[in-house]
C-alpha cells in the first residue's frame, strides 16, 4: 500500500511543476495547495495570483474564495480583476490551474452544462468564472484531476475554456495568444502532456499502481504515448510532510 | 495596399462570427452620454437609507449589477431589501456572483442574465435553489467570463461602446455570448468585441465613505472602481462615515468620486454573512444553513420567511443571527486573533 492519497500525489505533481521565478493564477483547493508546497520547497519566490486581485500574498490559511481577504494576507498588492486578467493578457504569468465536468483529447474542457440544449441544460454548472479567461490568456494551462472514460470524452458536450480547440493550428488560428495552451494533465492514474503537431493528449508517464490499460480504459478517446513511458515518481516524504503539516493541517483539500 | 493583401483581408473578414444569444443592455456610447450628461455631479450630501434606495432608485425591469466578489464585500442589505420590496424581472450581472445570486435567486427578482460566474459558492459549493432556478428555464442566459465582464464595465467606465480582447474565442462561451470577432486594423490581428455594460443601478459596500460618496476601499477591488463609473445609478452601502476632510487629506486613496454615487447609507457590518477585508470574516456557519435548507424547498421558504421577509431591516437580520457576540468571533477570526 502507498503512503499517500492520489489527491496528494497529483498535488505533488503539480507543485512540482512550477518553477521558481514564475507565475501562477490559482483557485482555491488543490490549485492553491500545489502552489503553496511548491513555494515551501523549490520555489521559494514563485509569485501566486488571484483572479479577485491578490498578488504574492503570504497565506495564513487555505482561501474559501479566490476574493477572500486571505488572497491577499500580507501581499504585495491587492489589486482587482482587470490588473490581474490584463497581467495574463499581456503574457506574463506561466501557469494557471483549472477544473471541469469534461475533457476532450485537445484539452478542452466544459464547466458550463450537461445536456445539449444551452437554454434548458440537464445540469447547470457554474460556467466560466475565470477559467475560459485563465486558459486563453495564461502561458500554460494545468489540470488536477480522477480520471474516468465518463469526464475523458470527446463527447464534450459544452467548451466553456479553450484546450488547442480542433487540434493542429485550429487555437492560433481562432486568435488565442500563439504559444500558450493545455500543459500538464495530472490524474490519479497518469501525467500527460499534449503532441507537438497533432495537439492530441499524449501520456507521458503512468503513476505507481496503475497499468497502460487502466490509463486507456478510464479515457473515452484514444491516447497517444510518449516514445518512452515512465513511472511517476511518487511523492518524497519531505513533500508529503510540508504537504500534510504545513499547507494543509486540518486536511480540508487532502483529506477528503 | 497589394491586391492579395487586400484580398486576404476581405477573406479573413468574411469568415468573422459572432455570438448568437441575447444583448440585454444596449452599448451605445452616445446614449451613455446623454444620461450622464443629466447625471448630477453636484458636491451635495446623499444620506438615504435602504428601503428609500429600493424603492426609489430601482424599478423592475431595471438591470442591476452587484459589487463584491460574491460573499466579500458585499451589501447585503441592499440585497435583502430587493427580496423584500418583491422587484421583479431584474436583468443581472451574474459576475463573480455567489451569495448575491443566491439570495435573489430565492427572491426569483430576476429573468436574465449575464453569467461569469453563477449557483457557486466557490469551495463550499453549489446552491440547490439557484440550480433549480436556472434550470427551470425561468432566466435567459447569456455566457461571459469573468474578464469579459470586467472588460465590459471598463469599456462603459470609459466612455466607449466596446473594447477588444484574447479571450473565449474558439469556444462555446463565445457561441452562447453576444460578443463578436473583429480584426484589429493594425495588425489583422483576430480579436473578440465585448459590448460595453452600462448597469441601470449598481450597490456597492465600501469600508469608509463622506456624506458625498467620495469611497475608500481596501483590499482586492475586483471590478468596483469601473462598476461605480459604468452605471447609471449607484448606492454606497459603507461600514462608517468619514468626515470630507479624511478625504482630503489623503485624496490619492479615493477609490470612487462623488460624481459617480446617487446615494450612501451607513451600514456597519453591512457585509454579513460575507467577508469585509481586515474587519470580519465570513459566517461559514450560516452560508452552510443557507445552503442545507436550499435542498428542501419548503424549508428554504420558512428560512427565507424567517431571515429576510420577517425581518424588518439588516439589523434584525443580524441580531437573528448572533448579532454583535458573532460579529466579534468573526473580527477574531478575520484578524487572526488567536485564542477566540
Amino acid at each position: 500500500m502507498a503512503d499517500y492519497n492520489p489527491l496528494e500525489l497529483m498535488i505533488c505533481v503539480a507543485a512540482r511543476n512550477l518553477e521558481d521565478g514564475s507565475t501562477v493564477v490559482v483557485g482555491t483547493g488543490a490549485p492553491c495547495a500545489a502552489a503553496m508546497l511548491a513555494q515551501k520547497t523549490h520555489s521559494p519566490n514563485m509569485c501566486i495570483l488571484f483572479e479577485a486581485g491578490g498578488v504574492a500574498p503570504i497565506l495564513p490559511s487555505m482561501p474559501i474564495s479566490v476574493g477572500d481577504s486571505r488572497t491577499f494576507h500580507k501581499a504585495l498588492m491587492a489589486s482587482s480583476m482587470p490588473e490581474i486578467m490584463e497581467t495574463c493578457q499581456r503574457g506574463m504569468v506561466d501557469y494557471t490551474f483549472l477544473g471541469g465536468a469534461q475533457i476532450d483529447m485537445y484539452g478542452n474542457i466544459n464547466s458550463t452544462m450537461i445536456g445539449k440544449d444551452h437554454a434548458r441544460p440537464t445540469v447547470r454548472f457554474p460556467g466560466s468564472g475565470g477559467a475560459n479567461d485563465l486558459a486563453s490568456l495564461c502561458w500554460r494551462t494545468m489540470m488536477m484531476t480522477v480520471q474516468d472514460a465518463k469526464r475523458f470524452t470527446n463527447n464534450i458536450d459544452f467548451i466553456t475554456s479553450p484546450g488547442y480547440l480542433q487540434g493542429g493550428t485550429s487555437r492560433y488560428d481562432a486568435g488565442l495568444p500563439k504559444g500558450s495552451g493545455p500543459y500538464r494533465i495530472i490524474t490519479n492514474m497518469a501525467i500527460m502532456g499534449f503532441d507537438d503537431e497533432s495537439k492530441k493528449m499524449k501520456v507521458l508517464s503512468i503513476n505507481p499502481g496503475y497499468s497502460r490499460e487502466d490509463v486507456q480504459d478510464n479515457c473515452g478517446f484514444e491516447l497517444m504515448w510518449a516514445p518512452r513511458i515512465t513511472e511517476t515518481d511518487p511523492p518524497h516524504a519531505d513533500e508529503l510532510r510540508i504537504l500534510r503539516e504545513e499547507v494543509d493541517p486540518h486536511r480540508y483539500i487532502i483529506g477528503r | 495596399m497589394s491586391t492579395t493583401l487586400k484580398e486576404n483581408i476581405e477573406q479573413k473578414e468574411n469568415a468573422l462570427i459572432s455570438g448568437q444569444n441575447d444583448l440585454f443592455t444596449n452599448p451605445d456610447a452616445d446614449a451613455a452620454r446623454q444620461f450622464f450628461r443629466t447625471k448630477s455631479r453636484a458636491l451635495k450630501p446623499k444620506l438615504s437609507t435602504v428601503q428609500e434606495v429600493v424603492k426609489t432608485m430601482l424599478n423592475d425591469g431595471d438591470y442591476i449589477a452587484i459589487g463584491g466578489f460574491g460573499a466579500n464585500r458585499i451589501p447585503t442589505a441592499i440585497i435583502h431589501e430587493i427580496v423584500r420590496q418583491g422587484k421583479k424581472r431584474l436583468g443581472f450581472a451574474g459576475h463573480t456572483s455567489t451569495h448575491d445570486f443566491q439570495i435573489l435567486c430565492a427572491g426569483e427578482c430576476f429573468d436574465r442574465c449575464d453569467v461569469a460566474y453563477i449557483i457557486g459558492l466557490e469551495a463550499r459549493g453549489l446552491s440547490p435553489n439557484a440550480r433549480r432556478y436556472i434550470e427551470s428555464g425561468k432566466v435567459k442566459l447569456t455566457e461571459w467570463t469573468n474578464a469579459t465582464l470586467s472588460w465590459r464595465l471598463k469599456a462603459a467606465a470609459m466612455g466607449l461602446s466596446f473594447l477588444p480582447a484574447r479571450n473565449i474565442l474558439g469556444t462555446n462561451t463565445f457561441q452562447y455570448s453576444a460578443a463578436k470577432e473583429i480584426l484589429c486594423p493594425f495588425t489583422g490581428q483576430k480579436y473578440a468585441a465585448f459590448p460595453a455594460l452600462f448597469p441601470d443601478f449598481a450597490a456597492i459596500h465600501v469600508h469608509e465613505c463622506d456624506v458625498y460618496g467620495n469611497a475608500h476601499v481596501y483590499g482586492a477591488s475586483v471590478s468596483d472602481q469601473d462598476l461605480a463609473k459604468a452605471s447609471k445609478r449607484v448606492v454606497l452601502t459603507t461600514e462608517r462615515l468619514i468626515s470630507t476632510e479624511k478625504i482630503r487629506q489623503n485624496p490619492e486613496a479615493t477609490f470612487i468620486p462623488f460624481w459617480c454615487v446617487d446615494a450612501v447609507i451607513e451600514v456597519p457590518y453591512g457585509s454579513y454573512p460575507g467577508n469585509m477585508p481586515y474587519e470580519y470574516f465570513s459566517d461559514e456557519e450560516h452560508l452552510r444553513e443557507w445552503l442545507k435548507v436550499e435542498k428542501d424547498p419548503e424549508e428554504l421558504k420558512k428560512f427565507i420567511d424567517r431571515q429576510i421577509l420577517g425581518t424588518k431591516d439588516f439589523y434584525e437580520y443580524l441580531e437573528l443571527n448572533g448579532g454583535i457576540e458573532k460579529m466579534k468571533k468573526l473580527r477574531a477570526a478575520e484578524l487572526l486573533i488567536p485564542g477566540r
